[in-house]
């Protein structure tokens, strides 16, 4: 891979820090009148989701870390791995592990597209589509007429993830989430 | 794919711009300063090892040359001043190198200018005055630190006389970078992370604060001075707000001795560094070796002070087109 100098870290360009692939969230050039100039880096280590700071002589290089983002559609679970394929036609087939998965493992659908990172062709990362619609399969019975009233009550979805819905929902509905709030959103 | 033509300021930025850059001028037409225009390109660069100069080749009446673009316009200015000019001001373009960032730009315009007789006090009055003069509201007092100071203030360490090894551990933990990163890293590197990233955020702050008494190391073309703790210090100032350093002004050096040791000084440090030398102005010498008239010069970030004027995030929205959508 290329290297990288501070000169050219730009929002989402993906380096390799202490072992781990990160991409470059926020980049500062900081220089004193006279002297020698910094850049201050936030970058977000793309194994762990955690972000770093930190700051690196100006000039000072990294190198680039080999990673794709690619659309794969779910398959289904074995109990250890998750199985994705990718949607560009190959039917190319990935594991990710249940680490990779994160918390996207309650938003798992078959036969939606994931965006699965993939670093040195391991899959690193999985996230979801920002919405994404899904069965009721367990909510207490919903109230009737009451559409306009707040309040609202746990459902447990087919997916797994528990999201907070109006009391008017029941039971086998479809609804649609957005996954980066965990919020419902509508009847799908 | 389309190619983005589009400048990177509004039209609107460019007219209060051109408000603000005539407002300077008037400042000093007020003052009885000449404007001059000196060259972007010259026979020398600067040697200052913490800038990195362009340079172009040209076909000139002595033949094929390596021209320097310049860092600023202090050298031309210089002989100018040499030569008997008075009193002089420039809005100059100057350009350097991998510059680049929210405050930065690699060509940027720099207000630059010389008063002979005065002395660094009147210097950075005459400053302070244009600085408030261009913005929108009073930036607030005047106030001035020593460099010492800021650092017991904020980092409880004396600059001067911490040690090397208390320095980097300082930095390393402030940077957020690993100690081996710095092993082998100089007192005036620490504290250039230590004063970019702890200290100035801090300046400017509902004041328009000087900083002074830097340490000798940190001269550049200023002359030196014992301080009250008997510690070598520069006749030098920076001018902050917002966090935003503005100027930079120096009681200036006037013996030519002194300024050929300190560019080869300079290029020693550049070898040792595994960087390329820079030409010598040798004119600058020269003009030096003539004469040039006792004073103080200061120059001032003119686009960043336009960005401060009207409140814009970034550099390039008060630049028509900034590097590299030039």
């Amino acid at each position: 891979m290329a290297n990288y100098s501070t000169n050219e870290f730009k929002g989402g360009l993906k380096v390799m820090l202490d072992g781990d692939p990160c991409a470059i969230v926020e980049n500062e050039y900081v220089k004193p009148g006279k002297g020698q100039a910094f850049n201050r880096v936030k970058l977000r280590n793309l194994m762990t989701g955690r972000v770093w700071e930190r700051t690196f002589k100006s000039g000072e290089s990294l190198e680039g870390a080999d990673v794709m983002d690619l659309e794969m559609e779910y398959l289904y679970t074995d109990g250890e791995m998750w199985h994705f394929m990718k949607t560009d036609g190959s039917f190319e087939q990935y594991a990710v592990e249940k680490k990779a998965l994160g918390d996207t493992e309650k938003w798992l659908k078959e036969q939606v597209p994931y965006t699965v990172t993939l670093w040195n062709d391991n899959a690193i990362s999985v996230s979801a589509p920002n919405f994404i619609e899904l069965e009721v399969v367990e909510t207490d019975p919903g109230l009737k007429g009451d559409t306009a009233q707040g309040g609202s009550k746990p459902a447990t979805l087919s997916s797994g993830a528990v999201v907070r819905v109006p009391l008017f929902i029941n039971q086998g509905e479809v609804l649609k989430i957005d996954t980066r709030s965990g919020e419902y959103v509508s009847r799908a | 794919m389309t190619t983005n033509w589009q400048p990177t300021a509004s039209i609107e930025t460019l007219r209060q711009r051109a408000r603000l850059l005539a407002k300077a001028r008037a400042f000093f037409h007020a003052r009885d300063v000449l404007e001059v225009e000196t060259p972007v390109l010259g026979r020398g660069g600067s040697t200052d090892v913490h800038l990195v100069s362009l340079s172009t080749q040209a076909r000139t009446e002595r033949g094929q040359r390596r021209l320097w673009l310049q860092t600023s316009p202090e050298f031309h200015m210089k002989r100018l001043l040499a030569a008997g000019s008075g009193p002089i001001f420039q809005l100059a373009r100057s350009f350097r190198d991998g510059e680049v960032g929210a405050r930065h730009n690699i060509e940027f315009t720099m207000l630059e200018w010389y008063r002979p007789g005065f002395d660094l006090d009147a210097l950075i009055e005459e400053t302070t005055q244009l600085v408030t003069a261009l913005l929108p509201r009073a930036p607030g007092p005047v106030v001035r630190h020593r460099y010492r100071e800021l650092f017991h203030t904020h980092l409880h360490i004396d600059p001067f006389n911490a040690s090397l090894d208390g320095l980097r551990a300082l930095a390393a933990e402030r940077g957020q970078m690993p100690l081996s990163t710095l092993e082998v890293e100089s007192r005036e590197t620490c504290l250039d992370l230590l004063m970019s990233l702890v200290i100035e955020p801090q300046l400017g702050q509902g004041e328009l604060s000087v900083v002074v008494d830097y340490p000798a190391r940190q001269a550049a073309l200023a002359r030196r001075h014992l301080d009250g703790e008997g510690d070598w210090v520069a006749s030098r100032f920076e001018l902050y707000v917002d966090g935003i350093e503005l100027a930079n002004g120096y009681h200036e050096l006037t013996d030519a001795r002194e300024q050929r040791e300190r560019f080869d000084e300079d290029n020693e440090e550049r070898r040792r560094l595994g960087l390329s030398e820079v030409d010598a102005d040798q004119a600058l010498i020269a003009a030096l070796e003539h004469g040039m008239p006792e004073g103080a010069g200061v120059a001032l970030g003119m686009d960043r002070l336009i960005q401060l004027a009207l409140g814009k995030a970034r550099l390039e929205e008060v630049l028509a087109f900034a590097t590299p959508h030039c």
